[in-house]
């Protein structure tokens, strides 16, 4: 298992298993605040670093989850279809959202580091 | 006081028998039901409708609208809405049985007052606008929105020049992504700069020669007027696309400025807003859209027009996308609208935008001390404050002071909105609010933010119902009553 890296746009990814795992940040969900519904993206879709391509809504708004790397999606977390609220209470772990196959060697390289992220909110921080 | 009496489910306050009036015999023959229709087709019971005595209606409709917020009751800065004062005299006008009493399908010949008012609106629309052609079909912004994308996409399919993308900020009203889907355009979001305008360069790396049209809310939803409009336009006509103004905040620049003469080509109002029409909770709305000379052939059909004959409406357009809306709208609202314009002239309407960017920026100055406003100390028609610091510093939420808010009697501001804020608090005070009536505000807001973040956590403490479980509301709503 490797460290979690962090796109700007929120999401965590962690390789394991030579498959990358995604979710969102605890900061992510705490400005959603109450999680309604999750739109998770299809199994067997390609997509590349960027795209979005699942939503969260939220009591405030519907946000855009962008996908972390390159790659094919293979698995989603069905648990959240029928809770959505698992990803506000452990968003680092049951609440993970889909695992994408990458076919890079080093498909997280592009993304910030711990620090590097905590630097980022600390600018939006509440 | 309690204000409670008969407002339970009128199905729960049924009793069989009561009613309010009774049917005297008939002076025809009665003939049975089945007679007229088969059998097969009525319904084995008759429908469950509640019954009840006509005091049990009257207080229970009258009780229930004592228990609501509304302009007439209460200062009502909700951000982006323009809830300004609605004069009642057009409530008396709009009665008139010239305009109360006539029948949508009514030829011609016998409508032509309410032609001719429909005639000057769209002429006066097309004067503020300085966009020369009005269809007032619309009912509302959001379907002005849609109606405009509709237009440029005919226009776009008729020069046989396909275009795809729709250009919108981030900053955006979610509307905008949602009408541009609707008409089949794909939507890109453009970026905002840290000061909330639109960041140029984003905008210029996204401008291709498949751009239909970029949206722009100007002044924005942040309240500021993005002084690159020039600029912007430029760009998106030399791309050879068409440029869209939101008009949701035209309170700010009415007879100052003309999205026409900034480089729009198409418009929407909110009648309701900007002009006039009691507006919340949904409706009614009004969102007539202005373009340029070279759309006019797609704007929906029927629009009015003036003959040799009086005023007519003229359906023969054979490049119009179609009707949007059942008859001419929603007339009751524009005929409001043409009173409140016509009651002010021009030079009123400039100082009703005048004394709503002063009313805004007065409250921001009586703010700014006691909450973050991270978009600058000036701003247009509303400005957005932030519960950012409050929230890391004392645990006090935009959603808190708004709650807070309730228990004082006044209508919270627009919040979480535009997402480019966090903790975003958007106020518009509008140009009916008196100074006093500003600083009182002011005064109860910077008292709220002093109350412990335990009170106000639970607030409101003082109405029928404090906080609703937002997520089961929006999961797994309760839409009919079932005995």
């Amino acid at each position: 298992m490797s460290e979690k890296r962090y796109a700007p746009t929120h999401e965590w990814v962690e390789i394991k298993d030579g498959f990358a795992v995604v979710g969102l940040t605890r900061f992510a969900v705490e400005q959603l605040t109450d999680v309604i519904y999750i739109d998770l993206p299809k199994v067997g879709a390609s997509v590349s670093a960027g795209q979005p391509i699942a939503e969260i809504e939220s009591v405030k708004a519907v946000s855009d989850i962008y996908a972390p790397v390159d790659g094919e999606i293979t698995e989603v977390n069905t648990a959240l279809s029928s809770d959505a609220s698992i990803v506000s209470r452990d968003p680092f772990g049951e609440g993970w959202l889909f695992k994408i196959k990458t076919a890079n060697a080093n498909p997280t390289s592009h993304l910030l580091d711990n620090a590097g992220y905590e630097a980022q909110i600390a600018g939006q921080a509440h | 006081m309690d204000k409670n009496q008969s407002t339970g489910l009128l199905f729960e306050i049924s009793r069989p028998g009561r009613r309010a009036h009774r049917v005297g015999a008939p002076d025809v023959p009665e003939i049975p039901l089945e007679t007229l229709f088969p059998g097969e087709v009525l319904a084995e019971t008759p429908p469950a409708l509640p019954e009840l005595a006509e005091l049990d209606v009257v207080r229970h409709f009258t009780n229930l609208s004592s228990k609501n917020m509304a302009i007439d009751c209460n200062f009502y800065p909700l951000g982006s809405c323009t809830m300004k004062y609605n004069p009642k005299r057009h409530e008396r006008i709009v009665a008139l049985p010239g305009f109360g009493a006539i029948h949508p399908l009514a030829p011609d010949s016998v409508s032509q007052g309410i032609l001719e008012l429909v005639y000057g609106m769209q002429k006066i629309l097309a004067e503020i606008a300085g966009l020369p052609a009005v269809s007032i079909q619309p009912a509302a912004g959001a379907q002005g929105e849609l109606t405009a994308l509709l237009v440029a996409a005919a226009y776009f399919r008729h020069k046989k020049d396909y275009r795809t993308r729709v250009l919108i900020p981030d900053s955006a009203h979610g509307t905008n992504p949602a009408s541009a889907a609707l008409a089949g355009f794909e939507a890109v979001t453009v970026k905002s700069r840290a000061d909330g305008l639109v960041d140029f360069e984003d905008l210029k790396s996204k401008v291709d020669n498949r751009t239909a049209v970029f949206m722009i809310t100007n002044p924005n939803t942040l309240g500021l007027f993005d002084g690159q409009i020039a600029e912007i336009t430029k760009l998106i006509h030399d791309a050879g696309g068409l440029v869209y103004l939101d008009g949701a905040n035209m309170n700010a620049i009415l007879g100052i400025t003309r999205p026409g003469d900034f480089g729009a080509d198409m418009m929407h109002y909110n009648v309701h807003k900007t002009f006039t029409g009691p507006h919340g909770a949904g409706g009614p709305g009004s969102g007539p859209i202005a373009v340029r000379d070279f759309l006019e052939p797609f704007l929906p059909s029927p629009v009015v027009v003036k003959t040799n004959n009086g005023y007519a409406l003229d359906f023969d357009r054979s490049l119009s996308i179609g009707r949007v809306h059942g008859f001419q709208g929603n007339i009751g609202v524009l005929v409001r609208g043409y009173a409140y314009i016509l009651t002010l002239g021009p030079k009123g309407l400039r100082e009703v935008s005048e004394q709503a960017v002063l009313n805004a920026n007065y409250l921001l100055a009586l703010l700014k001390d006691a909450i973050e406003v991270p978009k600058g100390d000036r701003c247009m028609h509303e400005f957005v404050a932030s519960a950012r610091l409050l929230r890391r510093e004392k645990r006090i939420s935009a959603m808190d002071i708004c709650k807070g808010l309730l228990d004082h009697g006044y209508h919270p501001p627009t919040v979480y909105f535009p997402l480019v804020v966090p903790e975003a608090l958007m106020m518009e005070p509008t140009e009916t609010e008196s100074k006093e009536t500003l600083e009182e505000y002011a005064k109860v807001f910077k008292a709220i933010l002093a109350e412990s973040a335990e009170t106000l956590h639970h607030a409101p403490h003082t109405l029928g119902i404090s906080r609703p479980d937002e997520v089961a509301a929006a999961k797994t709503p309760v839409l009919r009553w079932k005995n």
